[in-house]
């Protein structure tokens, strides 16, 4: 396979996971957000109920009112679009971005590389 | 259905602002020494090849998949990373991941980026790749290798957490409540990043063995610095 089909082919496929499978992802709270939320209790909203946990002393970040914040699209009403649309807008940025500062960095090939 | 994905990484709040400051510092060194040696390794090819590493890592992460009820987990990508494009790239790679989530998706708080990176990125990507060389040199296949250094890499970068909890977090757990809290899900969610690093090793190693960076031979790799350093 060619590398440029290659990188292509695995683009593609980050896009349809990011873009498409994300929708079926498990929105129950990851590995360390459950340790956090221990000892608190949470409604069907995810606000929560009561109790006292590490979670209480998290602030919010910075960039807390980015339009994309929480994987979704401010203005999509539509969640399967918000967070697909988000999903695909992500992984664009973040190949753009990393390749970008590796193409930057990487070293110039001399003359006779044997790779 | 909620299809909201969630937050998936620490907050700001969660540990205090010097631990996180000293975190902080000890990332942008880690990832400092990571940059030097990263130029090495990337050439004209790597180069392409890690911004793709970084975006299907990206993806995958917004993949929660349950684990136990109530509590789900997902990829950190750092054996991945460490396997494919080796482990000082490999360790950017989820950086720059980190540094997207939480600039544009406002996931993992901004003042507790630094313990993020630590975690995920730079302890994460080092027990992978340190693992994964180690059972390629005894011998055992990609695909096994591949597993088992990504069920350990989750469980090590998951007590990353525990050292930064003990130092500058608080709340009412224990210390030792913490580190088992941590330890027993991180298990179960390091079994399904070994799943889907196996997965996807074997796929690139099948159309390209040459883009599988653990599978370079040593000499290939002491062609490259001699090369770099000529």
């Amino acid at each position: 396979m060619k590398t440029r089909v290659f990188l292509l082919v695995g683009l593609l496929v980050a896009l349809g996971l990011a873009g498409v499978v994300s929708n079926f992802a498990s929105a129950h709270p990851d590995g360390l957000d459950s340790v956090v939320r221990d000892g608190c209790t949470y409604d069907a909203a995810d606000n929560k109920t009561g109790g006292t946990c590490v979670a209480d002393r998290a602030a919010d970040t910075q960039t807390a009112d980015s339009p994309f914040a929480d994987y979704g699209i401010r203005g999509i009403d539509n969640p399967y679009l918000s967070t697909g649309l988000s999903g695909v807008i992500g992984v664009l940025v973040t190949a753009g971005i990393g390749g970008g500062l590796f193409w930057l960095v990487r070293r110039r090939k001399p003359a006779d590389s044997p790779v | 259905m909620n299809n909201d994905v969630v937050a998936m990484h620490i907050s700001n709040g969660i540990i205090d602002a010097p631990v996180s400051g000293i975190f902080a510092a000890i990332a942008a060194s880690a990832i400092a020494v990571c940059v030097l040696r990263a130029r090495a390794d990337l050439d004209d090819r790597l180069a392409p090849m890690a911004g793709l590493v970084a975006a299907f890592i990206f993806a995958v992460q917004m993949l929660n998949f349950p684990v136990l009820p109530g509590v789900s987990g997902h990829l950190l990508g750092g054996a991945l990373a460490a396997i494919l494009v080796g482990p000082w790239v490999g360790a950017l790679c989820v950086t720059v991941v980190l540094v997207v989530q939480a600039l544009v998706f406002a996931d993992g708080g901004l003042t507790a980026l630094g313990l993020n990176v630590t975690n995920m990125a730079v302890i994460g990507t080092a027990a992978g790749y340190l693992l994964v060389v180690a059972l390629l040199r005894a011998r055992v296949p990609l695909v096994g290798a591949a597993f088992v250094a990504s069920v350990v890499s989750v469980v090590v970068a998951s007590q990353g957490f525990v050292l930064q909890y003990a130092l500058g977090g608080g709340g009412g757990l224990s210390i030792g409540a913490v580190a088992s809290l941590m330890a027993g899900p991180h298990l179960l969610i390091g079994i399904g990043e070994g799943l889907i690093t196996a997965v996807t090793v074997s796929a690139v190693a099948k159309a390209r063995p040459d883009l599988v960076y653990a599978l370079r031979t040593r000499r290939q790799r002491q062609q490259q610095e001699e090369l770099v350093s000529a």
